[in-house]
């Protein structure tokens, strides 16, 4: 056996535990901990698995409601979508180990994702991606785009699931810490979900999968950790992802729970065997011993301090009823995959690892699951606005260019032609503009998804910006005529032992649990990313949003294209907005001024407006960056036509004001829903028609033909380095 | 009428293709590449996209070797029809029951969108069902799909009329925009692009249901 490591000063905090923390682990124990001990203490009490500066404001926000089957502390949220079915849902960060190992952080995010959803027994069906890369001119940028772009697509490809939907953006303050956020929903059965409470006494404990390597030791306290100059040294700490082993656990877990022998069952994700035991155990009241010696190794010689840490991927942890193991073994075997008995349920509260002949951690098993610390970090109120100053002249198009011009607000085929977007032949919407929309499949039914947030709005004003994600998500499925039924919000920040950082943290979430409320989406899950940070510059604040909606029927989808004479109909009220607007800074680099406001009533009543008059609509998209002109331009590029609209100013043009649609209709049911938008008190106005070859914005013109150009060349120049 | 549609492990649309099979009113059974026979009396076997076995040493080259390998090649060499879409055609080239070879992508980028093909014969059960020279969209996602073969290869597919489809804008770098061809006795199609997955012209298309129902219309008639 190989002599463990002292503990001391430096190790303790190698492990990310701070003296107080130390302090705790000694008074719950009271003993010093073995090296092991220590190690599973580090990983249970990280930012990334106890949310300990954030549970305080986690708990505000708005988790139930009639359509909530299962909302957060489970390993995804399941909502009810009708005839006894259920979706389930969840957004995950990857995003340091994304930074250190572009393609394999983000494969193993998508993994990590799929198997949260499949380990509750759905079928994954749809995957989005929310990615944040710093300037094309920096130079990892082309790099990290390149290879979490291959390293999504190479994960999701191959297991099989059609990836629909998505944001990608470029801003400075990325530059060193990149954001991949991946979602994943599946579909199960409302009464076959499966959840991760263990019960029963001597019930056997079986590792499932994939064996147990030295990847990934520490990587959960790696990614609660502010990056500096070092970080080549963190290499090592990547896991490495492997979506075939992943498909072929999905389809044995799959049959596994259909013959009926899991009590519980949970993935194996940050800090593997060490969070998925204690969190079933604990759920269930009980204690969990696990002999090691049994856990299916890929390398010689580990110690159990790296069996109990490692992030090996495409592993599950399962209690099983004892009489079903013959049953449950022949499906591991079939699939060639490892099937062992690693240890089993206890009546007392323990968490016990054996070794050899050893005991290599003895522990109180409850205090492990609920004793983390848990921080009311100071924080201050970001600061209001100041007023924006004087805008800079431009020209009606050359606005248009400085917006199509970047990656930012580029077309994005370069990035989503390189996902399989079809897989399961249930694509009805697939990736390019809005939400993407799948069958229920074998139904009429379908399910809408986004993923939203405008960093400049959130970092301007966090309570407004936070409030914009939800709405922009509201209104992306009310867009394609979907219900909106809950959300799972992914919370990427700086550094939250920093006030200021904190008080986005909490003014975001402030905002988002109002807009959640108001707009009747509640949050089921989600996943906190803080440290976001390199050398002390924190990025924008990114709470990205993904939200789920319902079509009951495909007869109300709304995924139609403007034709030669249909006219353009604003919905909603434009101020003319310019404060962190993209044109600014697209055009001119400025991010001044504060964040549109969002009236959540307006919102909704909008929404509902365009959803029930659904049958004079033939295509909708909402107004976000780049308002009224940049959502024309996109809609008739996309049909091949020109646009001709009315509005000549900036303002009106590229205003951000929010709860606005543009919506397509014939001339005939244009005005029939001018006449339907006034009876219902929403504000509706023709704002221009389809039609020709040229873009036409009051009085300025280019032919469609060069935008379009520049539109498809530019974000594949961008990211050519 | 009866279909077998085989899954390897890492095959992920096979389901996509029995679906398919179905509406187009066959019988489909679902065959396990452990499996040494295949069930009596299918008429056509469907080899379906995917990763099998993760596409790990080349994309198909393991699951040829499958146990369930050599009875499709009997099925084959008696006259049965065998259909291979996308990893499924490069698992009959490797098994070596269609010529040439699908190398990666000129672009070598994995690419997802729907194409233009253009059907270059109607001599095939497969093929049957579609106007000679007619355009039909059909979608792509591979990441080697860049059909490739020896010149007198090409030449002899070209010559016996063997190229059931050519893309009308190639996206993969395909010798002579080829991208499905047949055996020699015509019942043996091997194509990249994905005919299941536009059945239905409620996800995107239903240009693939012909090539489905004249394929199960003509053994119906056999």
């Amino acid at each position: 056996m190989m002599t463990e490591p002292t503990i001391n000063e430096a190790l303790i905090a190698a492990h990310g535990l701070k003296p107080d923390e130390y302090a705790r682990i000694l008074d719950i124990i009271g003993r010093a901990p073995s090296f092991t001990e220590l190690g599973i203490f580090s990983a249970m009490w990280n930012e990334h698995c106890s949310y300990k500066s954030s549970k305080k404001w986690l708990r505000t926000l708005p988790t139930t409601g009639p359509q909530v089957i299962c909302g957060p502390g489970e390993n995804a949220g399941v909502v009810d979508i009708g005839d006894g079915q259920a979706v389930i849902f969840k957004m995950e960060s990857h995003n340091h180990p994304s930074y250190i190992e572009p393609h394999q952080g983000a494969a193993t995010g998508v993994g990590g994702i799929l198997r949260d959803v499949f380990t509750m027994g759905a079928r994954p069906i749809a995957a989005m991606n929310s990615l944040s890369f710093g300037l094309p001119s920096h130079p990892k940028t082309a790099h990290l785009v390149k290879g979490v772009v291959e390293g999504v697509g190479g994960y999701g490809n191959a297991f099989g699931v059609p990836t629909i939907g998505g944001e990608v953006r470029f801003h400075r303050s990325y530059n060193g810490n990149c954001l991949v956020n991946a979602f994943a929903a599946g579909l199960a059965d409302a009464d076959k979900i499966f959840y991760s409470v263990a019960s029963g006494v001597g019930m056997p404990v079986v590792y499932l999968g994939a064996k147990t390597g030295r990847d990934g030791v520490g990587g959960a306290t790696m990614a609660s950790a502010e990056f500096d100059d070092t970080i080549e040294e963190k290499r090592p700490t990547v896991q490495v992802g492997d979506p075939f082993t992943e498909k072929r656990l999905l389809e044995a877990c799959l049959e596994l729970m259909a013959s009926g022998a899991v009590i519980s069952i949970q993935d194996m994700g940050a800090a593997g065997l060490t969070c998925s035991a204690v969190e079933m155990g604990d759920k269930g009241g009980l204690g969990i011993k696990l002999q090691l010696d049994d856990v299916p190794q890929r390398e010689t010689h580990m110690t159990a301090y790296e069996m109990m840490l490692s992030e090996s991927q495409e592993r599950m942890l399962m209690v099983l009823k004892p009489e079903m193991e013959a049953e449950a073994r022949a499906i591991f075997v079939k699939w060639d995959l490892d099937f062992a008995i690693v240890g089993e349920t206890i009546p007392e509260d323990r968490f016990l690892i054996l070794h050899g002949n050893e005991v290599k951690a003895d522990l109180p098993l409850s205090k492990l699951a609920s004793s983390a610390p848990e921080y009311d970090r100071p924080w201050v109120e970001t600061p209001a606005a100041a007023p924006l100053g004087a805008v800079p002249a431009i020209g009606a198009i050359d606005g248009l260019r400085a917006l199509i011009g970047s990656p930012n607000y580029a077309h994005k085929s370069w990035v989503y032609e390189q996902y399989d977007s079809q897989v399961m032949a249930d694509t009805v919407v697939a990736p390019g503009l809005g939400a993407g929309v799948v069958r229920v499949h074998g139904t009429g039914k379908a399910l809408a998804f986004t993923s939203d947030v405008t960093p400049r709005y959130v970092k301007a004003n966090p309570f407004e910006g936070g409030k914009q994600a939800v709405a922009e998500a509201y209104r992306n499925l009310c867009a394609v005529g979907a219900l909106p039924l809950a959300t799972t919000d992914n919370l990427n920040f700086g550094n939250p032992e920093k006030p200021e950082i904190m008080g986005q943290l909490v003014g975001s979430l402030k905002g988002i649990g109002a807009a959640c409320i108001a707009l009747d989406m509640p949050i089921v899950s989600g996943n906190v990313s803080l440290y976001n940070e390199t050398d002390g510059t924190a990025i924008l604040p990114t709470p990205t949003i993904g939200a789920v909606g319902i079509l009951t029927s495909l007869d109300d989808l709304i995924s139609g294209q403007p034709q030669d004479g249909d006219l353009a109909v604003l919905i909603g009220t434009t101020l003319g907005h310019l404060g962190q607007s993209a044109l600014l800074a697209e055009a001119f680099g400025i991010e001044q001024g504060d964040a549109p406001p969002v009236d959540l009533a307006a919102e909704r009543r909008h929404g509902e407006f365009l959803r029930s008059h659904r049958k004079l609509i033939r295509a909708a998209t909402d107004l976000s960056d780049g308002g009224l002109a940049l959502a024309a331009f996109e809609m008739a590029e996309a049909a091949g036509l020109g646009v001709t609209l009315t509005a000549a100013d900036i303002p009106a043009l590229y205003g951000e004001d929010q709860a606005r649609y543009l919506v397509v209709c014939t001339k005939n049911d244009a005005e029939a829903l001018l006449n339907a938008a006034k009876s219902s008190n929403v504000p509706a106005e023709i704002a221009g028609r389809f039609g020709g070859s040229s873009v036409t914005f009051g009085t300025d013109a280019a032919p469609l033909a060069e935008l379009s150009a520049l539109y498809r060349s530019a974000f594949a120049k961008a990211v050519a380095g | 009428m009866k279909a077998a549609v085989i899954t390897f492990p890492g095959s992920n649309c096979d389901r996509d293709l029995a679906v398919a099979f179905e509406r187009a009113g066959a019988q489909v059974l679902r065959v396990w590449h452990k499996d040494t026979e295949l069930p009596a009396g299918v008429d056509v076997v469907g080899i379906p996209g995917g990763f099998s076995f993760g596409d790990y040493l080349r994309c198909g080259a393991i699951a040829a070797q499958s146990p369930i390998g050599a009875a499709v090649k009997r099925h084959a060499a008696r006259g049965g029809h065998v259909l291979g879409i996308c990893n499924g055609f490069q698992v009959l080239t490797e098994m070596g029951l269609l010529p040439g070879a699908l190398m990666r992508n000129a672009g070598l980028k994995f690419i997802c969108k729907t194409v233009e093909l253009q059907v270059a014969t109607t001599d095939c059960a497969y093929t049957c069902g579609y106007a000679a020279g007619q355009v039909i969209k059909v979608p792509v996602a591979h990441h080697d799909g860049n059909y490739t073969a020896d010149a007198e290869t090409l030449a002899q597919l070209q010559a016996e009329d063997r190229v059931a489809f050519r893309y009308v804008a190639n996206p993969n770098g395909a010798m002579g925009d080829i991208a499905g061809v047949l055996s020699a006795n015509r019942r043996v199609l091997g194509m990249m692009p994905h005919p299941e997955r536009v059945v239905d012209a409620a996800t995107g298309g239903a240009d693939g249901a012909a090539l489905f129902a004249g394929l199960i219309g003509k053994m119906a008639l056999a």
